[in-house]
């Protein structure tokens, strides 16, 4: 029972995961790029369904319109004007660069919002239904579903329309993605800011039943990064696998071992498959 | 440098390796920026608009390498060659007159790109080009590493889509079967024009028959 309990939270866990790393695989893919500030990004996409909830009474799944839509403008605009002019430097500058960004959004959370963890109880999510002994939390499941639809919802756009086609033209190959008059501007912004929705949905999809303070997108994001080398860099599906994988044996490990121990489980995977396919699960095959 | 293409032509850049034919072109398209002197086409200063409104205009480089989309479909390929907003709305004819020029192409419409033999991979490029609907096509090398009857296969289709109204500027090592099928030429050594003149006339010129062709 305890491991049935396990297999379907880590399960649950592992669709969060899959949006927050798609995103982070998407930016990598396109531009190159990765987004050490896509955990800040995930606390700004949190605050907003908090304080929606708060001060108006929106409801937390109504509010992650708000979130994408908030998350894609900022992710947007962080591209123009920061990290566009960084494309062709050095990777440690835009490592800093994006660094450099997460610790101002936090420090201006912290500033505003204070260190606080708060948290938003919804009346109707407040049951649990127990199915065969098992324990169903409601907002989980709600996250669960929701990431993998959108995460669906981006890969058929990514491979069926012009523009989704255009994307992954410029991760496959920049020069030819030039060659063929696409604009690079525009898809990069696009990118960015798609990546920045996904993380601000999922932050606003965990505000149910996770704390939000300003460091808590770390949580989420470092093993994020796990999911996207794992998945291959820039690989789409991979990541979503990943994820999956991930979230599974985080949470059956923590029937076996203290669960202060669980990162160990997922770093020592991480490790292990780096030793052995150093180009992730699924190979660095590009969207 | 000075070089001058008029509409019509086929007109040939021939050098040895690292004269800069590749550099030539893509300070045309501008990929790279040059440091002084002009681009213009038809009057207008192409070199400080961005890249996508040189191919708006018709300016199209087929690059060296190909650099095709490997993990997307023929077909998918040849659709991204028609980004530009005129060339978008021209898509089905255009993808009509490459499955013509190429019909092994079409054969493959549906197989990654990726998985395509050299020469197919060169026709795919030059094919994606064609459906950006220049006015000048520029071709880097399309004979590079391809087998001798292929590369006939290619230089012949270059002279139908000339014949088609197309300006063509090649860039080549194949120094024989370029001038041979260009109107004019010009020699690159180090970066500098050190000849120039009529595709045959060149052909016939001393210095380079010993150079470059070894005769
Ligand atoms: N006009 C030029 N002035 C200075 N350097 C040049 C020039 N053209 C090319 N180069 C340099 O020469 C090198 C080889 O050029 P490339 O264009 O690749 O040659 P090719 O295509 O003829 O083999 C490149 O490193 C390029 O930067
Ligand atoms: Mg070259």
């Amino acid at each position: 029972m305890l491991i049935l309990q396990a297999l379907l939270s880590g399960l649950l866990n592992g669709g969060i995961y899959s949006l927050v790393a798609v995103g982070l695989t998407l930016i990598f893919g396109v531009m190159r790029i990765i987004n050490f500030a896509h955990g800040s990004l995930m606390m700004l996409g949190m605050y907003v369904s908090y304080w929606l909830f708060v001060l108006w009474g929106v409801d937390p799944y109504l509010a992650l319109i708000a979130s994408g839509s908030v998350l894609f403008a900022v992710g947007v605009l962080i591209e123009a004007v920061l990290v566009s002019p960084v494309l062709e430097a050095p990777e440690h500058d835009q490592l800093l660069l994006t660094l450099g960004i997460s610790l101002v959004i936090e420090n201006l959370a912290l500033f505003l919002w204070k260190a606080d963890p708060r948290t938003v109880t919804v009346p109707y999510l407040a049951v649990a239904p127990m199915v065969g002994g098992i324990m169903i939390s409601s907002p989980r499941v709600i996250a669960f579903v929701v990431s993998l639809a959108l995460t669906a919802v981006l890969y058929v756009f990514l491979k069926r329309t012009d523009l989704g086609k255009a994307i992954r033209a410029v991760s496959q190959d920049r020069e030819g993605a030039l060659t063929v008059g696409i604009n690079m501007r525009r898809i990069y912004a696009l990118a960015f800011g798609i990546g920045c929705a996904c993380v601000g949905v999922a932050g606003g999809l965990v505000v149910p039943f996770y704390a939000v303070d300003p460091y808590v997108g770390g949580v989420f994001v470092i093993t994020a990064f796990v999911v996207v080398v794992l998945g291959g860099m820039g690989n789409f599906g991979g990541a979503l696998l990943a994820a999956l994988i991930v979230g599974l044996a985080e949470s059956v490990a923590a029937v076996f071992i203290p669960a202060a121990m669980k990162q160990v489980v997922m770093y020592t995977i991480f490790v292990v498959v780096l030793l052995f396919r150093p180009q992730g699960l699924f190979g660095a095959r590009r969207a | 440098m000075s070089l001058s293409i008029e509409e019509g032509e086929i007109v040939s850049v021939v050098g040895a390796n690292g004269a800069g034919k590749t550099t030539l072109l893509k300070a045309i398209a501008g990929l790279v920026r040059p440091t002084g002197g002009a681009v213009e086409l038809r009057g207008e200063r192409l070199d400080r608009l961005p890249t996508h409104r040189i191919v708006e205009r018709g300016v199209v480089r087929v690059p060296e390498g190909r650099r095709i989309f490997p993990e997307m479909t023929v077909r998918e390929n040849l659709e991204l060659g028609a980004t530009p907003p005129q060339a978008r709305r021209k898509r089905p004819e255009s993808l009509s007159r490459v499955w013509d020029l190429f019909p092994i192409l079409r054969e493959r419409a549906r197989q990654l790109a990726g998985t395509l033999s050299g020469g197919e991979q060169q026709m795919l490029a030059i094919g994606r080009g064609l459906m950006s609907l220049p006015t000048l096509l520029m071709l880097d090398e399309p004979s590079l590493g391809l087998a001798p009857m292929v590369v006939k296969e290619i230089f012949q289709t270059i002279r139908r889509i000339n014949a088609d109204g197309v300006t063509i500027l090649l860039v080549e090592q194949d120094v024989m079967h370029s001038l041979g099928m260009s109107h004019r030429g010009y020699v690159l050594e180090n970066g500098s024009i050190v000849l120039a003149g009529g595709g045959p006339e060149l052909l016939a010129n001393q210095h380079i028959r010993t150079a470059y062709l070894g005769i």
